[in-house]
């Protein structure tokens, strides 16, 4: 599995050429998703695909050719903080909805809806611990559930920004990443 | 200045210093076509939209400007397909512009309407909608740089009939091109250059792998210099052919599945490829597993998307040819390379005398024959233009280009159909010169339509039928592969001189080797057209052949003596 990141221009059709991409170099996508940045005219794309370092690298690349696609790059290896979200409707009756708090509460999930034969949790994290709640919950019966996919972020001073902000700030060139 | 979209769309295109475009006309493009009769721009009516893409391309190819073809919405669009995908494969700076209908009525399946965004996608290098008169010049604008940037590529520009009726205000100065601000990479990793630079200086059994990429960044004098001083032999891809002269004792010749014997063993002796502006194509490599195994690899490329594609290699020097090329040269030690040099030429003995050159005339017509007196009597300085087939082989094999953008060929896609249309816009590309379409007679008969373009247009093109009555390649791999089950390759074909008679251009039929040369000099004279229906032997095959999937150096080789094994002989 590996992570990119993406840039593209927010405008109609640039999600459609990310996907088409992808789907004619045969790469199979776990999830993307995509959001606004703080320009507006700019969204961000996390990209999960299942595929080796070498498909990834021209994933990247091909992502990079694309008009609209200011930035592409392969992060994985490098520290990663990711985050899914998940809303999990879960049945839930008197009698082991105390046992359901218990649990959730070592997931640090939340309740956010509560109703007479069921609840919704609300979690975020890494895959592995919504699997893992999910794993837990699955006894009681889980009754609809909601991904959003990953987001990642590298950590500290390992920065990803959009180019155009960078024209602004200057602050820092994005890292040029080695030709493998 | 205020004016009509259509008006904005055509004086853009002649402020870009476009003379020619290759369209067909059609209910969402009038608007357009209205304000091109009023303009300086020379319109060719096609007779077919897929006979208009191949045009831009072979204009493209030969002038290495981005040719424009023009078409409306829906069907006039979808015939464009397989010319943009041509262009795409081969990388062909082109700017496809179609009509679409109104943007009112985008979405409501309106007569004539197609998404041709959709549909072309996968196959162009970018393409936008517009829907407003005042976006149009400067996307046209965008469109040329996109096409011509980089590693070029088709782009097409979908306009809706009300942007091209409104009005809007024209300002050259304040549509100038706008595109996303990219990620500007630093391409130079010291690190690989210092790998190549090592690898350069300590190969003993070198051979460059030279390719299309060397015209497109017109690398031609410092690829010629980097050859020089490093002393490398050259060995070229079909679309790389007349990068580097043929006569040039450094150029050993094509490689790949029909290349020369002795330049695939080179290929897989050496000891270091460096590849120049090409992509490990399938066509070149052969099985990758045993692709040139003792061989380190460099390659230089455009596209970062094509390094490690197919061949792993241990320096990537990404960027254009020509500066990485200067870059390089000033680096290199001269060597002596002579002793593996004259090896290689060695194993052309072998070839010598199983070329079909080296027979004796036996009034037997072969299309080896027709190819090699065609590129004598032109004395190498045509533009040749070829289809898809043996004839494109042979034509590769036996006219020898000693300058670059005279074989206009479909190596990626490999398109039937694109001799006559893209020679047709190699002519209006080059005026001057001389062009000649090489073609099957299977593909001749794709897009001989266009035959009436060139007479409407009174321009002069030679047009050279390889006619074996057959789908020669493909019966080729039914008789090596297919035990000799010719299923639906057989073709009849009309006379093609009648034919041409009949659109009112001079033809001729030749059937031995004798007439041949008379042949050739009879249309060289002429001043119009001419076609020539080369009738030659019917199942002669390309050799050598690496079959698909095969090692490189596993190849087919011509038996010592054809004539005696051919069918008609029997």
């Amino acid at each position: 599995m590996q992570t990119l990141v993406a840039y593209v221009e927010n405008k109609p059709g640039v999600l459609n050429r990310v996907s088409s991409l992808a789907r004619r170099l045969a790469i199979n996508i776990d999830s993307l998703t995509v959001g606004p940045t703080e320009n507006e005219e700019i969204a961000r794309m996390t990209i999960v695909a299942h595929t080796d370092e070498r498909g990834a690298h021209r994933l990247e690349a091909s992502l990079e050719k694309l008009v609209d696609v200011l930035l592409a790059e392969n992060i994985s290896g490098r520290a990663l903080l990711e985050r899914d979200l998940a809303l999990i409707k879960v049945a839930a009756d008197q009698q082991n909805r105390p046992h359901l708090m218990e649990l959730i509460k070592v997931f640090r999930a939340r309740v956010v809806d509560v109703a007479p034969e069921s609840l919704i949790i609300e979690v975020s994290g890494t895959v592995d611990k919504i699997d893992g709640l999910l794993e837990v919950l699955r006894p009681f019966g889980v009754l609809e559930m909601a991904r959003t996919g990953r987001i990642s972020m590298t950590r500290g001073n390992d920065l990803l920004r959009p180019p155009l902000l960078d024209i602004e700030s200057s602050a820092s060139e994005p890292e040029v990443s080695k030709v493998k | 200045m205020k004016l009509t979209g259509a008006e904005i769309l055509c004086e853009t295109l002649t402020r870009l210093g476009v003379r020619d475009i290759f369209g067909y006309p059609g209910g969402a493009i009038l608007p357009v076509y209205d304000a091109l009769g009023k303009s300086k721009l020379h319109h060719v009516l096609v007779r077919h939209e897929q006979g208009a893409t191949h045009m831009a391309d072979g204009y493209a190819r030969a002038s290495g400007d981005v040719g424009v073809a023009m078409a409306t919405s829906g069907p006039g669009a979808t015939n464009m397909v397989t010319g943009i995908a041509t262009a795409m494969m081969d990388s062909s700076p082109v700017v496809c512009i179609t009509g679409q209908v109104s943007s009112k009525v985008i979405g409501s399946d309106a007569f004539q309407e197609i998404d041709i965004t959709g549909i072309t996608m996968p196959i162009t290098k970018h393409n936008v909608v517009v829907t407003q008169a005042g976006d149009i010049a400067r996307t046209i604008r965008e469109a040329f740089v996109i096409a011509k940037s980089g590693r070029p590529g088709p782009v097409l520009v979908d306009v809706t009939k009300d942007a091209q009726q409104a009005t809007a205000e024209f300002d050259w100065d304040a549509c100038t091109p706008k595109l996303p601000p990219k990620r500007i990479r630093n391409n130079h990793n010291q690190a690989e250059f210092d790998r190549a630079i090592e690898l350069l200086n300590t190969a003993k059994r070198p051979v460059i792998l030279a390719g299309r990429g060397i015209m497109l960044s017109n690398a031609m004098q410092a690829f010629e210099k980097f050859v020089r001083v490093g002393n490398y032999p050259v060995a070229m891809t079909l679309l790389g052919i007349g990068c580097f002269p043929a006569k040039d004792p450094l150029n050993l010749g094509m490689m790949g599945m029909h290349g020369e014997a002795w330049v695939n063993h080179a290929i897989q002796e050496a000891d270091l490829l460096i590849a120049v502006g090409m992509r490990f194509d399938d066509r070149v490599t052969g099985d990758l597993r045993t692709y040139a195994k003792n061989a380190r690899k460099i390659h230089i490329e455009i596209d970062r998307a094509e390094i490690n594609k197919n061949v792993k290699v241990d320096a990537a020097l990404v960027g254009d040819a020509r500066e990485v090329l200067e870059n390089l040269t000033p680096h290199i030690e001269t060597r002596d390379h002579s002793a593996w040099i004259r090896h290689i030429n060695e194993l052309k003995g072998d070839s010598a005398v199983r070329d079909i050159q080296s027979l004796p005339d036996t009034g037997h017509l072969y299309a080896a024959h027709v190819i090699n007196d065609l590129w004598k009597e032109t004395r190498g300085d045509a533009i040749v233009v070829t289809d898809v087939g043996q004839h494109q082989m042979w034509e590769a094999q036996y006219y020898h280009h000693d300058r670059p953008r005279t074989l206009i060929t479909s190596g990626g896609l490999g398109t039937m159909g694109f001799a006559l249309p893209a020679g047709i816009g190699a002519k209006f590309a080059k005026p001057d010169s001389e062009v000649w379409v090489v073609v099957g007679d299977g593909g001749f008969q794709m897009t001989m339509s266009e035959l009436a373009t060139i007479v409407q247009e009174k321009i002069s093109v030679k047009i050279a039928i390889i006619n074996n009555g057959y789908l020669g390649m493909v019966r080729q791999w039914q008789e090596f592969f297919y035990d000799k089950r010719y299923v639906a390759t057989p073709l009849v074909a009309p006379d093609f001189a009648a034919l041409a008679n009949a659109f009112g251009i001079r033809a001729e039929r030749v059937t031995t080797r004798t007439e041949s040369v008379s042949a050739i000099r009879t249309a060289r004279e002429a001043n119009e057209t001419v076609l020539l229906d080369f009738r030659v032997e019917q199942e002669d095959s390309v050799y050598p052949m690496v079959p698909a999937g095969a090692s490189l150096h596993d190849m087919i080789r011509r038996p010592h003596n054809p004539l005696v094994e051919t069918a008609s002989d029997a």
